[in-house]
């Protein structure tokens, strides 16, 4: 097996003669290969626009979970006030899976954000050698002969061509990550309108049994602990403040909002 | 001899250094051929620091293509095992 250094030069190097080869007649290269060099910008700049409505969707299905972790919380100390200590542990559970599944959103988010800094700045990178190339080839056009000007304009072109290669090559790995943060926010959306978030742990990459079964003891902790600590407010004879409780059904924004203020507390 | 790593961009580097850059290409391919991930990194880093600190940074403009092409920096151990071709790193 050859070198990484050399299976990607070849890789690349296959990529850009096949850009170059396009053209039949010799004279139209410095053309041809220039078009070619300003689509690919074009592209690079779709590619980052793409980036940015997928990072813009995670970002509103966040906010949704959020308004979700408010309302379950809410649910949880009604059902706790009336008495249904297993329902309000439902809701306590299902408001955990939530806030595991707003932390793995937020880290993709960020990681989005990482890749449009990339892709920006190797859109910059390749217009600055288009550019160059652009002022060059009219060089060469004025001061060489027809065929030492082939030689140095096939030599230009494909170090440009190199540089399109790998802002391909960068583009495609934003647009696999991208591919797979949308499959695993469809299946959360799907989850999310199921009602079924305790099941959330199986979307997780690579979670064995035994990461699962940890997840599930500590879960139980953390909801254990919430559950005791909503219990003690509600009995410890400091009644929650008017319009917490029992008015979830009606108006759940003005709910949401008292319930964000509680959390935290 | 002008070295790209992906991603980043070109340097140009002394040609005495092309046996430096082998062996530590080749530790980087032999570390993911014995299932070594972190002597994969290890030598995958040293290979791309090398590069950056030896070599003289090629001008924005320059239209040089480049000798040798290494991976991007992130390049995963899995990646590394693959052909870099097909549905490996660059697709066709």
């Amino acid at each position: 097996m050859a070198g990484l250094g050399g299976r990607m030069s070849t890789v690349i190097k296959a990529k850009v003669s096949k850009i170059l080869d396009k053209a039949e007649d010799p004279a139209e290269t410095l053309d041809y290969s220039y078009q070619k060099q300003l689509e690919a910008l074009q592209n690079v700049k779709k590619g980052i626009a793409d980036v940015v409505t997928s990072k813009k969707r995670l970002q509103m299905q966040s906010s949704k979970l959020e308004q979700q972790v408010v309302k379950l919380d809410t649910q949880a100390r009604q059902a706790l006030a009336q008495g249904n200590e297993d329902l309000a542990r439902v809701a306590l559970e299902r408001k955990d899976g939530l806030q595991a599944e707003l932390q793995t959103l937020d880290a993709q988010v960020a990681e989005l954000e990482a890749q449009q800094e990339r892709l920006t700045e190797s859109e910059k990178k390749l217009r600055t050698k288009v550019e160059a190339f652009r002022t060059k080839k009219e060089v060469i056009k004025a001061q060489y002969s027809a065929a030492e000007a082939q030689v140095r304009i096939s030599e230009a072109a494909t170090g440009v061509g190199e540089e399109m290669a790998d802002v391909g090559l960068a583009m495609q790995r934003a647009e696999d990550k991208v591919e797979t943060m949308k499959a695993r926010a469809d299946a959360v959306s799907e989850l999310e309108a199921a009602g079924t978030f305790e099941d959330l742990t199986a979307l997780g990459g690579g979670e064995d049994d035994i990461d699962k079964q940890l997840r599930e003891l500590s879960t139980t902790s953390v909801v254990d602990d919430e559950l005791a600590k909503m219990k003690a407010e509600i009995g410890a004879g400091s009644p929650p403040a008017p319009g917490e409780l029992g008015a979830g059904d009606g108006a759940p924004e003005t709910v949401d909002g008292d319930a964000t203020d509680e959390g935290k507390a | 001899m002008i070295v790209r790593i992906s991603g980043e961009g070109q340097w140009r580097l002394d040609d005495d250094v092309r046996t430096r850059v082998n062996e530590l290409d080749n530790a980087a391919v032999a570390a993911v051929e014995a299932g070594d991930e972190p002597g994969f990194h290890a030598s995958f880093d040293a290979l791309l620091s090398m590069v950056r600190a030896d070599g003289e940074r090629l001008a924005g403009d320059d239209l040089h293509p480049s000798d040798v092409i290494l991976p991007p920096a992130d390049l995963s151990f899995d990646e590394a095992g693959e052909d870099f071709t097909g549905e490996g790193l660059i697709p066709d």
